[in-house]
């Protein structure tokens, strides 16, 4: 057998492996319900039960979901977030380096921050004046005042 | 080829990071499953909390951690080595707060405090520093057991299933005998139910106490263990010992001192108005008083207590094991677990938090010294009038203002916060602390035009 079969037969047997092991986990671990807005999804995995639990008795149940608030609204955008916060969440659960209380980063402020324009622009359009540009200039934020308008904490 | 190798990598590397996470979630799916685990079972009589830590294995592991010694900027504890001797076996104590400040010794002159007063360590050391401190020379009541031990089943035991006649028997004692009767430091069984694990007081002494402090607000016949909602008992519960105290009358009950409210000056006003003093003050004859850790009462008066913040929320945050969410037993500074501690509520940086705590501790220390410079004048004159001869009824009054200036201090020293748990409060309290150093030396000055003592006014 020349090294070239051998690592022909590596190459079957690590892909297969990584595969099967990915395609199981993928529906061991409900993969297909990350995929659709039912925000039950992002309470799968314990550490979301709080903001899930708050969101149940906010105001904004009735009007928003998870994604509505925490993706972008266009397709792409969207499941490229996803996709890359379910990386993230799977790479910090499995090392378990992380904090108790977690905090959202500035990417994830902006896209939130954005989603209350999209829905309030009546209103936030008016405050921000002419001359906005975008969502991350600093000088008003909707969420540094009405955070909790989602969910507590 | 080296990109087939490549490949290969890549796949390999998916493969593992795929099997750690499933893994992963399986283990937290089977947690999920199973909160708890009754392995043993617990009643009113299990004391061991070895016992208990077998159906409740993470709680019990926090728990054990409270040997831990670690400082913060303004308390917790060093651990220092010290040579073991027959009478004191240990091996390593905390630092000695009257070396670190001597005014302290000047304070508590006369009083065994005087003579061993160390940083207080996690609950773990409760049973063994107060076995050992020196202060036990001068032959302490079994009362002081009450917060140093495991004390429910020995006051059920001794009462014959009535608490209280325990309580009232083993107060009477001395240190020694009923030290024999118990073998643990604090544990499960003083603050849970065995059989429902809620919470719940184990202590006669604060269901007195706060019985007297509720008839204060109005509140009739107020049972604790009947009448506290749950968010109340995550406070009340250590509130049973982080308290003001005395031992009353030849039976040493130990009370809390509450029937008047439970501020630092009513509480000072309860003393007076049944005329107890702790002891003579060696240098100059006062009458004065010991205040010991008013944790409860100093936290009442602050924001945290008024946003009905609990103490369990802060020195026993709730924090995730797996897929279980538990309090963490690991009774400790708020400052070494800001994450779980404050960040819960409080969505500011670690560090910002932490520099907040700070400033409000050092604006406290910083007034603390002031009055205590200002007691130590007044202990100053006072001995030098006494010297000259001056009768007592000439250093009455300001004999009377060192009790009430020195047990004020001591109500901000003793309390284990330097301030944080009520950061205005604790600067009030020291004003009238200073006031009242200050008024002393001038009853002192004037013979015959001396200004008497006022009564502290009830409710401040």
């Amino acid at each position: 057998m020349t090294s070239k079969t051998l690592l022909i037969a590596l190459l079957g047997v690590s892909s297969g492996l990584a595969i099967g092991v990915g395609a199981y986990t993928f529906v061991y671990a409900k993969g297909g319900s990350y995929l659709v807005n039912d925000p039950a999804a992002c309470a799968n995995c314990h550490i979301m039960q709080d903001q899930y639990n708050g969101w149940l008795k906010s105001g904004h149940r009735h009007v928003a979901t998870c994604n509505d608030c925490h993706t972008p609204h266009a397709l792409i955008p969207k499941y490229a977030v996803k996709a890359e916060n379910g990386f993230w969440h799977s790479f910090y659960f499995t090392t378990g380096n992380y904090p108790d209380i977690i905090r959202a980063r500035p990417v994830s402020r902006r896209i939130t921050e954005d989603a209350c324009r999209r829905c309030h622009s009546g209103i936030t359009e008016a405050i921000a004046g002419p001359h906005f540009v975008s969502a991350s200039a600093e000088a008003v934020s909707c969420i540094k005042c009405h955070r909790e308008v989602g969910h507590p904490k | 080829m080296k990109r087939l190798v490549v490949t290969i990598g890549f796949f390999a590397v998916v493969a593992v990071a795929g099997l750690a996470l499933l893994t992963n979630i399986m283990e937290r799916k089977t947690e999920a499953k199973n909160p708890f685990f009754r392995v043993v079972e617990l009643t009113d009589d299990t004391t061991d909390p070895e016992v208990w830590g077998k159906n409740f294995p993470l709680q019990y592991d926090a728990y054990k951690r409270t040997v831990d010694q670690v400082r913060t900027r303004y308390g917790g504890s060093e651990a220092l080595p010290r040579t073991p001797t027959d009478v004191d076996p240990r091996s390593i104590v905390a630092q000695s707060k009257i070396e670190e400040d001597p005014r302290l010794k000047a304070m508590w002159a006369g009083y065994a405090f005087s003579k061993d007063f160390r940083e207080e360590r996690g609950h773990a050391h409760m049973l063994s520093d107060q076995r050992f401190t020196e202060r036990q020379s001068v032959g302490q009541p079994g009362t002081c057991l009450n917060c140093h031990a495991s004390m429910y089943s020995a006051y059920k035991q001794q009462g014959g299933g009535d608490l209280v006649a325990g309580f009232e028997k083993i107060n009477k004692m001395p240190y020694e005998e009923a030290a024999k009767l118990v073998d643990h430091a604090v544990a499960c069984i003083d603050c849970h139910d065995a059989g429902t694990m809620a919470l719940r007081i184990t202590r006669p002494a604060f269901m007195e106490g706060i019985a007297a402090y509720k008839t204060t607000q109005g509140i009739k016949d107020y049972d604790v263990n009947r009448d506290a909602s749950r968010q109340e008992m995550r406070s009340y519960v250590c509130a049973q010992c982080h308290v003001e105290y005395y031992f009353k009358g030849s039976e040493k009950r130990l009370t809390y001192p509450w029937s008047n409210g439970i501020k630092a000056e009513e509480i000072l006003a309860y003393y007076d108005e049944i005329a107890f003093k702790d002891w003579t003050h060696k240098d100059t004859g006062a009458a004065v008083l010991k205040a010991q850790h008013p944790e409860f009462e100093m936290w009442s008066q602050g924001i945290h207590a008024r946003s009905g913040v609990a103490c369990a929320d802060c020195h026993m945050p709730y924090k995730r094991e797996g897929a279980h969410k538990i309090s963490d037993h690991h009774v400790r500074s708020p400052m070494l677990n800001i994450n779980r501690a404050c960040q819960t509520c409080h969505t500011v940086p670690e560090e910002e938090l932490k520099s907040r705590v700070e400033i409000i501790q050092a604006n406290t220390f910083e007034t603390r010294n002031r009055a205590m410079d200002a007691l130590m004048d007044l202990i100053a004159d006072l001995k030098t009038a006494q010297d000259a001869g001056w009768s007592d009824a000439e250093l009455a009054a300001a004999r009377d203002f060192q009790r009430k200036a020195q047990f004020l201090v001591d109500f901000v020293e003793a309390e284990n916060s330097t301030g944080f748990h009520a950061p205005q409060e604790a600067v009030r309290v020291l004003s009238q602390s200073i006031d009242y150093a200050r008024k002393g030396q001038m009853a002192l000055r004037a013979p015959g035009r001396k200004p008497s003592a006022p009564a502290v006014a009830k409710g401040g």
